[in-house]
């Protein structure tokens, strides 16, 4: 009979850690962050059907990176939590904080007792119906949790992302800025992103219960040219055909926005 | 409270009632919230149990749909009666089910309105668990279920008969569904009305219901339809300028669902008056 061999649990925290950080590092990154109206949720993905950003509930919004999996099993159980608590209680009972407690104990139990960590970090942002207090929290695939006011960074090279996100940040800019700066963040000095490569979605204040919406590339395309100075816009060039990324996106099929008047 | 998550065996899927079930959260014993326990429990009730008015349970009344060129009309007025009894003055009967959808109900109103939370609940549930819309057929289905589900307590005098109406995304149209008691499901082509001044709402559509209203035209005749079913039955509340209640009126089309502002509504009323008036049947006894 072969003995285990003794690691030291330092050894096995680190290893589970890396393995994780390693996972996630992979996937594209995500940037949230408040502005003028809410809160805005600016993801890299080709992808138009398998989404990064999510509704969870009126107020409350969801993004993942990582393994998709896993973080879509979040996601519909987060939206199960929600679902579940207004129904027994009230819609106004359901906030964001709780169900960022949930996603992080889940998290970090995963992390200390399973073989394999979860590779995903996600955002929990929940919009402030009447100021600016909208609240973004970061969780970790350890459970860690940070709250943020500003801004933050999911997935890889989020450090350089930040790096940048920080020099641009001004609190209360508009929409048409925080697309702008979230997109030239993602994408970095070297590389261009259009409106298919990227995944946005806000959460807005407005007239309606379901506060989320997602921002359809024609949308998205006018943001960053209104945004940009003119000369960069007339200097990019266009993109040459053939290119390895999906054709136009529709999304009017997609019915997961507003729904005005719904509260009568 | 902690994370629901399954087993891939016994995951609920994008229903919330199954949802409820499995967690038995609460709110779980709400009755049409554990659909199969209902039924079975119904097939022991003694025959001829059925049907008494349990005292001290207020009752929702009329409630009319049509449609129209474009899009479908909800309208309901806006009285629950107990027994002999105005329970309340400014209930509301129609409500948006989703973007697409409203639900007009009547019968025990406890147990309507509850029915109708779980509904729209289920809906937006699905919507966001699976990231796109129910048809409009499914959604009608998914209501004949809550109310077969309800079955037991509808052989106790606490019948729930909801009317759902929507406008079809797919086929570009608006339908109307009705339901029976045991949760049938019937497509209306035109109009329904159902509730204690349902048969007065229903005829007074019939008189004036011609292919291809207008919206206009839709609502107003909805509004007449509720004038003379309250006007024949005591439980249907009418227009109440003194306090400023009127009934609930809702149209749905391809943008969606939208209730009429008070005072448009009673401005429909003040037509429907003119016209009676014109006609010269304001002072017959």
């Amino acid at each position: 009979m072969t003995m285990p061999y003794y690691v030291a649990p330092e050894q096995v925290m680190k290893d589970r850690a890396e393995y994780a950080q390693k996972g996630i590092a992979r996937g594209r990154a995500l940037v949230g962050t408040t502005y003028a109206m809410g809160v805005l949720i600016v993801a890299e993905n080709p992808s138009s059907t398998l989404h990064k950003i999510s509704e969870i509930y009126d107020r409350v919004a969801f993004a993942g990176v990582g393994r998709y999996n896993e973080f879509d099993q979040l996601r519909v159980a987060g939206v199960r939590h929600a679902d579940t608590k207004g129904y027994a209680y009230s819609r106004e009972d359901v906030d964001a904080r709780s169900l960022a407690n949930v996603y992080a104990q889940y998290l970090g139990q995963v992390f200390t007792h399973e073989m394999k960590p979860l590779e995903v970090e996600i955002l929990v942002a929940e919009l402030d119906p009447v100021g600016a207090a909208h609240q973004l929290f970061h969780i970790a695939y350890d459970g860690t949790v940070a709250d943020e006011q500003r801004f933050t960074v999911l997935g890889g090279e989020a450090d350089a992302i930040t790096h940048r996100m920080a020099a641009k940040f001004r609190p209360g800019w508009s929409l048409g800025e925080a697309v702008v700066a979230c997109v030239a963040s993602l994408s970095g000095p070297t590389r261009t992103l259009r409106a298919d490569d990227l995944e946005l979605a806000v959460l807005e204040h407005g007239p309606w219960r379901r506060a989320f919406r997602r921002v359809p590339d024609d949308e998205v395309t006018e943001l960053l040219a209104r945004g940009e100075p003119p000369e960069v816009a007339a200097a990019r060039p266009p993109r040459a055909e053939g290119e390895s990324t999906p054709g136009p996106v529709d999304r009017s099929g997609d019915d997961t926005g507003d729904l005005p008047g719904d509260d009568a | 409270m902690s994370l629901p998550l399954f087993p891939s065996g016994s995951d609920p899927g994008p229903s919330f009632v199954e949802l409820l079930r499995r967690t038995r959260a609460a709110g779980a014993q709400v009755s049409s919230g554990a659909a199969s326990e209902i039924v079975g429990a119904a097939g022991r009730q003694p025959a001829g149990f059925a049907a008494t008015l349990i005292p001290g349970v207020a009752h929702g009344t009329t409630v009319v749909a049509l449609r129209y060129d474009n899009g479908v009309v909800v309208a309901g007025d806006r009285r629950a009666t107990e027994g002999n009894m105005i329970a309340h003055r400014s209930i509301e009967k129609v409500f948006p089910a989703d973007r697409h959808s409203a639900v007009a109900i009547s019968g025990a109103a406890g147990s309507a309105i509850e029915m109708v939370r779980l509904f729209q609940t289920q809906l937006e549930h699905y919507e966001k668990v699976e990231g796109t819309c129910l048809s409009l057929e499914g959604k009608a289905n998914q209501l004949g279920q809550m109310v077969s589900a309800n079955l037991q307590m509808a052989m106790q005098g606490l019948v729930v008969i909801p009317l759902f109406a929507g406008f079809d995304l797919r086929l570009k149209k608006g339908r109307i569904f009705t339901y029976d008691v045991t949760g049938g499901r019937f497509e209306e082509t035109d109009f329904h009305a159902t509730g204690s001044g349902g048969r007065d709402a229903k005829n007074t559509v019939k008189l004036s219901f011609r292919d291809r209203l207008g919206r206009d035209e839709a609502v107003e005749i909805a509004v007449a339809a509720l004038y003379e079913a309250a006007d024949e039955d005591t439980a249907t509340g009418g227009p109440d300028p003194l306090r400023g209640i009127y009934p609930v009126v809702a149209t749905v089309d391809a943008e969606g669902y939208r209730r009429l502002e008070d005072t448009e509504v009673a401005e429909y009323f003040l037509k429907v008056l003119e016209r009676r008036r014109e006609r010269g049947e304001g002072g017959a006894p």
